[in-house]
């Protein structure tokens, strides 16, 4: 047989001088989430990016406008649909900010919990969906089976898997059920074991190190002007943790750390992620321990609280009240507010005007997906074009929130 | 929440500091539209002040005054740890005119926010670098985010499909009109502006 390469010398091998452009998505098998890159290519390597969002763009801003104050809540769990306690959580003390309500030590500790086994779910979720698109299926199923057993203990709990819409201004819809504290507990264990397993599986596969070693790194200056928060913003070594420089709820008298990266790569947002969801099950552990096993969960104010059903069905006073709640709504006082909590992805800023009505003026969120994802075409520049995958990755964008 | 910035801006700029409040205990400085990237500067770089970080930007439409559109910028220090958020107010009683320059130079966050203060509430940042919609497609009209900004609006690329060419009722609708589930306490501006005249 003849070798294939005779004819070569023939002609020469014209390549194309101009930048390729190249549409990544919006629905693109490799990418979770909506969203459509625009990448001009020289060869394999990225010479410029376009990042355009709005895919899923919903008008969560204007729909809030419409309702009451407490119909919001089903609209925040549709925000970030990985952890939507936290949202709940998130605006629940926004709006109490504004009313000047502090709810009670249990129903503190309670939020806690749901709010740390909502982020642990959160984390698997990026890192499972991270190594799934690097070709490492198995830690992927594992991880997703840890973040069903973590909805298992949320549909315990709230009677939902997903959107719990649990939050309410001033306390929470239910109380705790009588098993909680075990099955947060055992959860918490279960899933800080596959973690290690899973991590086992991962980091001493060099294959799957050097796809994220060194790829999409970020100095801290940039992190810091780009708006990151969150994990990302903690791989570069900056520990801001809302919990820790403006603890709210009962995280002040909680002993945990802040993971930092060194690096601020790939691998850097990886690892964080991981040690988060360890000193999650942490903070459970010690939030079980300090949860009363009774007492009151939501506060006692008829101005924002809804009445007992019987009372409802039994006395004028608690159906006058129900009535006034359902139909125009808590009041909440005049004036506006930024209430800020740390969500999976960094901070979760809620910015509420109020009229003094049942109604709010405007609610804007600050959501961490946006400024995260607003920094994903500084990442790209100059990297090869399958370092999109996994930088995209590590970013975890939530279409919910980043889109509105 | 620092006291102590709104001091600092009250000394360095006087009367461009319209007015301020710290209303549950956030501390707020409405400023001078035209000295917004002069403060904005000066907030960043100050020794004393050294907010590195833009945590949010957007705006929030109040259609019965003048100017009409407040744009609302919250600020985070790391250092320093305190925050501040300041205000100005642009645009006439249509929201027509309101611009301000842009503070993309100082934080990379702002570009994106701005292009999307931009596209929900049609504010223009002078200087910005790219402003186009964001969330929205470019072929959209109008804000969504203003008052006046009908919620129930559709402005669909490809037209819906009618019954006759699906040759059946496709009528999605709520049962109820398109405000079901919405409590009375609901405003419409619409409205409220027609009454108004």
């Amino acid at each position: 047989m003849e070798s294939l390469d005779l004819e070569l010398d023939e002609g020469h091998l014209e390549l194309p001088a101009e930048p390729m452009r190249l549409m990544m998505g919006p629905s693109h098998p490799a990418m979770h989430g909506t969203v459509r890159c625009v990448v001009d290519l020289s060869g394999e390597t990225i010479l410029n990016v376009d990042v355009q969002i709005g895919y899923l763009h919903r008008g969560f801003e204007k729909m809030c406008e419409r309702g009451t104050w407490a119909q919001v809540f089903p609209y925040v769990d549709r925000l970030n649909y990985v952890s939507p306690m936290l949202n709940n959580v998130g605006y629940a003390l926004a709006v109490e900010k504004m009313c000047g309500i502090v709810v009670p030590e249990r129903c503190q500790w309670y939020r806690m919990i749901l709010g740390e086994l909502a982020r642990m779910s959160d984390h698997l979720t990026c890192d499972g969906a991270m190594a799934m698109e690097l070709g490492a299926f198995t830690p992927f199923l594992w991880m997703i089976k840890a973040r069903e057993m973590i909805w298992d203990v949320m549909e315990e709990e709230t009677g939902a898997r997903l959107t719990h819409s649990f939050g309410r201004i001033g306390g929470m819809a239910k109380p705790p059920t009588k098993h909680f504290k075990d099955l947060a507990l055992n959860t918490a264990r279960s899933v800080v074991a596959i973690v290690d397993e899973s991590e086992k599986m991962l980091l001493k596969n060099r294959i799957f190190v050097d796809r994220l070693e060194n790829v999409g790194v970020i100095s801290q200056a940039d992190a810091i002007s780009l708006g990151f928060t969150g994990p990302c913003l903690r791989a570069t070594g900056v520990a801001y943790d809302i919990r820790k420089t403006q603890p709210y709820l009962k995280y002040d008298e909680i002993d945990f750390e802040v993971p930092v990266g060194t690096n601020g790569d790939t691998l850097d947002r990886f690892l964080v992620r991981l040690a988060e969801i360890r000193q999650s099950a942490r903070i459970i552990e010690q939030a079980c321990a300090r949860m009363a096993d009774e007492g009151a969960v939501s506060v006692d104010d008829p101005r924002v609280m809804l009445p007992e059903k019987t009372a409802v069905y039994g006395t004028i006073e608690a159906t006058i009240q129900h009535f006034k709640l359902v139909m125009e709504g808590a009041k909440v006082p005049k004036g506006e507010v930024y209430s800020y909590t740390e969500a999976g992805n960094g901070e979760l800023g809620f910015y509420l005007v109020s009229d003094g009505s049942g109604t709010p003026f405007r609610v804007r969120i600050r959501p961490p997906s946006f400024m995260n994802t607003g920094g994903l075409g500084h990442l790209l520049k100059g990297r090869m074009i399958s370092d999109v995958v996994p930088i995209f990755g590590s970013l975890n964008m939530i279409g919910g929130e980043c889109d509105h | 929440m620092s006291q102590a910035v709104i001091q600092l801006l009250r000394q360095k700029f006087g009367a461009a500091i319209v007015e301020t409040h710290a209303q549950f205990g956030d501390d707020t400085a409405v400023v001078e539209s035209s000295k917004w990237l002069e403060i904005a500067t000066f907030l960043k770089n100050d020794p004393a002040c050294a907010f590195e970080m833009l945590s949010d930007l957007s705006a929030v439409d109040y259609p019965e005054r003048t100017p009409r559109l407040e744009v609302v910028a919250h600020l985070y220090s790391l250092t320093k740890g305190h925050r501040v958020r300041i205000k100005t107010r642009v645009g006439d009683e249509e929201g027509e005119g309101a611009e301000i320059d842009t503070v993309v130079g100082l934080w990379g966050t702002a570009n994106w926010l701005e292009r999307e203060c931009f596209d929900m509430f049609g504010v223009n940042f002078r200087g910005h670098p790219d402003l186009r919609r964001i969330l929205m497609y470019p072929e959209f009209q109008g804000h969504p985010l203003r008052k006046d900004y009908p919620a129930e609006k559709a402005q669909p690329l490809v037209a819906y499909r009618t019954d006759e060419e699906a040759g059946m009722s496709i009528d999605k609708q709520a049962p109820f009109g398109p405000h079901e589930g919405m409590s009375f306490a609901r405003n419409d501006w619409t409205k409220r502006a027609e009454d108004a005249n």
